[in-house]
């Protein structure tokens, strides 16, 4: 009986991969545990293993193509017992044999879609930066790169500069972010640390103390909930204590957010948690021109800075202006639609479900205004006011718990500023209020998706 | 001494307990310093000047003139004199907790704006948003000041951090209580530390209560200076009453640290005569156990007898206290008499940058 070997799901969010190498050709007998290829995805290269016993049939994929989607046959084995030949690909396949190591079965007959799926939708053309000349020309960067360029950029430019964090270096970086850093700057300033993150917070804030410049990367976000402490008492609160006296110029950055099927402890929104504190700067970007703009202004401020990024958007591509040297204002939100009907704010992965939303609601005659608000302290509550009052109705989106969320924070201020300019209440859209489930479709319950933003807009149009 | 090793199968060498591994370089044992006349001189002014501001400040604290915690230092001030003697101001740089006025007032920091931060004036070296707890003097190299127990520890290895990254050759040294010592933190940044040779003295004034648990009834391993050893800091017990011991164990540590060895711990045993904030109820420890420290073993009592081995008067001491005391009642008076901050002080320096 042939077996299908199909591409493998190498990590939760892989969609598709490089077949970088085979290590077996037609013919070869193979056992299970053996090496078949080498398989490179955007965050890291691994080996495929065999599962089972047999001889390799037929190649199906060769080595070099790249943007093989998950799932896809690659190769037809010929199972023990089998004769030659047996590799019929319109066989009925029983069951996925060959499969990723871990991960989740790719070849599922019934493959569970993770809700982080809606959370992504195809990105959204940029909204150009309107400070830049005309004519500027722009590169499709991932935000993965981006946010690299931004590290790299600012190393060479300030030698107080360095990063440190669980495997930025020799492993180039947990999600690839830290990719050839180590390469270009060496040890002394791309560190790997232990896996201490209350420790290495500490040692960061004091390094800060002491002149330096370091950006601090945790692994995830839910990982600094060991370090929050130095985030919170001595990174935010020591210029403050010490009447101006003494600086604590940091970045801590990493991903931040729902991942996808890895439940609730690593699955969280922090951004209302450091949005609350004053003393910190907490920026949210969305798409790679921002991750890269607001990076580098993050890098150079003075003040400690919270640098929520998202594992689920790392992969995207969009637009960055080539320029020298881009740096963006921190605390400006952007329009990244023009509407006039109804006011979607968001920020990070939520404005791409908004804009989703809004383009089903154009659709269907009612014209949406996204607004990215990018910094989410200080907030930039004047931008969300002029939206308003533009359009009268607003509806905030956030993938995050509902309760003393930055929706909260929204919709006091639009009724204590903006009270008169409203036509319905303010709704809010975010995640239920449960911590994160693994189920897939419990899981998909709990996020957002634009069909509920869709709904949330057409209940303040009254329609 | 040292055991033979025989090979024996992986197994049974895992199982084998981590002993000392006597082949490591180690820093040799301490001695006492020689201190000259003039430097014994100097130990007891700033001694005597620690003493005589922390009880001021006890007083200030009873007239309400000092509010929150408050946390003296009296009965430790050997173990600030005598290692901040053996730094270079300017250049090796400082970190510890909220016990806090000692350290500043050995470093040479103006008793007056410590004394206006305590009372929460504008003139205060924190300009009043500090207090007690959370000074700094970046000028002197100074880094506070740390309100949350233990997290000086990693702080200071950071500074440790930017001293070897800039390679000013400077030293940090990272004070710590007893109860600190307990804290996880410590250990993460033990490892670091020694993992990349910070320059860095850990020093941990044992003063023998964390508030009032005793370190025998919440440390397992109750001898401090071992803490490290499973890092491969070496660690030396010290005579933290006598200031000269103290002055003695940091040369000998300074000189471990600056020769690139990493790490090295300092358990300074003390002994803290007041309780541990203002409001103590003074019941986990007898009458009799403070007093017998006071008589036998009090660090200016100590040192006035070098003094006067040394040949030294006892009128020449009175003009020092005499000296001290004006010191101390000129601090007082202008913590009393500044004025406190201005109200849009509240929304200044929340954020270094406007944005």
């Amino acid at each position: 009986m042939g077996i299908e070997i199909k591409m493998p799901a190498l990590s939760p969010t892989m969609e598709e991969g490089t077949l970088a190498k085979w290590l077996v050709k037609e013919g070869d007998e193979v056992r299970s545990g053996d090496i078949l290829a080498e398989i490179e995805t955007d965050k890291a290269t691994m080996e495929f293993e065999a599962v089972d016993e047999g001889q390799i049939g037929r190649i199906v994929v060769p080595e070099g193509t790249e943007g093989v989607k998950v799932g896809t046959v690659i190769a037809t084995m010929a199972g023990e017992g089998a004769g030659e030949g047996a590799d019929d690909a319109a066989a009925p396949v029983p069951a996925p044999k060959a499969e990723a190591p871990k991960a989740e079965a790719a070849p599922e007959p019934k493959k569970a879609q993770s809700g982080t799926a809606k959370l992504v939708p195809e990105a959204k053309a940029t909204v150009k930066d309107p400070a830049l000349p005309e004519g500027t020309e722009y590169l499709k960067t991932t935000v993965r790169e981006a946010l690299r360029d931004a590290m790299a950029e600012e190393m060479r430019r300030d030698e107080r500069v360095f990063v440190m964090g669980e495997e930025v270096a020799e492993y180039q970086g947990a999600y690839k972010v830290t990719q050839g850093l180590l390469e270009e700057f060496g040890d002394k300033r791309v560190i790997d640390t232990p896996i201490t993150e209350y420790g290495f917070a500490g040692i960061g804030a004091g390094a800060a103390m002491g002149g330096l410049k370091p950006i601090v990367e945790f692994m995830t976000f839910n990982f600094a909930m060991q370090a929050i402490d130095h985030i919170i008492n001595s990174a935010a609160k020591t210029n403050y204590m010490s009447g101006g006296q003494m600086r604590c110029p940091i970045v801590f950055r990493g991903p931040n957010g729902a991942a996808s099927r890895v439940a609730a402890q690593h699955s969280q929104n922090y951004g209302p948690w450091y949005a609350a504190v004053p003393g910190l700067i907490v920026i949210a970007p969305y798409d790679a021109a921002d991750a890269k703009g607001l990076l580098k202004a993050a890098i150079r401020s003075d003040d400690p800075v919270v640098f929520l990024e998202n594992e689920l958007v790392y992969g995207r591509s969009f637009d960055v202006p080539k320029v020298d040297d881009y740096v963006l204002p921190i605390g400006k939100a952007r329009i990244m639609r023009e509407g006039r009907d109804v006011t979607l704010v968001s920020y990070s992965i939520g404005v791409g479900v908004a804009l989703e939303a809004a383009e089903t609601l154009a659709g269907e005659g009612i014209d949406a205004e996204v607004v990215d608000l990018r910094t989410l302290r200080p907030l930039d509550t004047a931008t969300v006011l002029q939206s308003l009052k533009k359009t009268n109705r607003l509806v905030v989106v956030e993938e995050g718990w509902p309760v003393c969320s930055i929706a909260s924070e929204i919709a006091a201020v639009v009724m204590e500023q903006g009270f008169d300019d409203l036509d319905a209440p303010v709704l809010r859209v975010t995640n239920e209020d449960v911590p994160l489930p693994y189920a897939a479709n419990l899981e998909k319950a709990a996020l957002i998706d634009p069909s509920r933003v869709v709904a949330a807009v057409k209940k303040v149009c009254y329609r | 001494m040292a055991k033979t090793t025989t090979p024996r199968p992986a197994r049974a060498k895992a199982a084998k307990p981590a002993g000392a591994d006597h082949n490591r370089l180690r820093p040799s044992l301490p001695e006492d310093y020689e201190a000259t006349r003039e430097e014994l001189l100097e130990f007891y002014r700033q001694m005597v000047l620690i003493r005589r501001f922390e009880e001021k400040a006890g007083q200030l604290y009873g007239l309400g003139l000092i509010g929150g915690f408050c946390h003296l230092y009296i009965g430790q001030e050997a173990v600030a004199v005598g290692i901040q003697s053996a730094l270079k101001p300017g250049k090796d740089s400082v970190i510890t907790g909220y016990r806090d006025h000692g350290h500043m007032l050995a470093y040479g920091i103006d008793p007056n704006v410590i004394m206006a931060e305590l009372t929460g004036r504008e003139a205060g070296i924190s300009r009043g948003k500090g207090g007690s707890m959370h000074m700094f003097s970046v000028e002197h190299k100074f880094y506070g000041g740390h309100g949350i127990v233990g997290a000086q520890v990693s702080l200071g290895a950071g500074l440790g951090f930017a001293h070897k990254y800039n390679g000013d050759g400077g030293v940090c040294v990272a004070y710590f209580g007893d109860g600190a010592a307990n804290q996880g933190q410590v250990y993460e940044s033990f490892n670091m530390a020694e993992l990349w040779k910070l320059p860095i003295i850990f020093v941990i004034e044992n003063n023998q209560y964390a508030m009032g648990t005793s370190v025998n009834r919440s440390s397992a391993e109750d001898q401090l200076y071992r803490r490290g050893e499973s890092f491969r800091i070496p660690g030396i017990q010290v005579n933290g009453m006598d200031v000269l011991a103290v002055r003695g164990a940091t040369e000998e540590a300074l000189k471990w640290v600056q020769a690139g060895n990493g790490p090295i711990l300092l358990e300074m045993k003390t002994y803290r005569y007041r309780g541990h904030s203002m409001s103590d109820p003074a019941k986990y420890r007898s009458r009799e156990e403070v007093q017998s420290m006071r008589e036998k073993s009090d660090p200016i009592e100590g040192v006035k007898k070098y003094l006067t081995a040394a040949g030294v008067s006892e009128d020449e001491l009175k003009t020092i206290d005499q000296d001290i005391r004006k010191i101390v009642s000129d601090a007082a008076d202008f913590a009393e008499t500044s004025p406190e901050p201005e109200l849009h002080d509240l929304y200044t320096d929340v954020l270094v940058e406007q944005y």
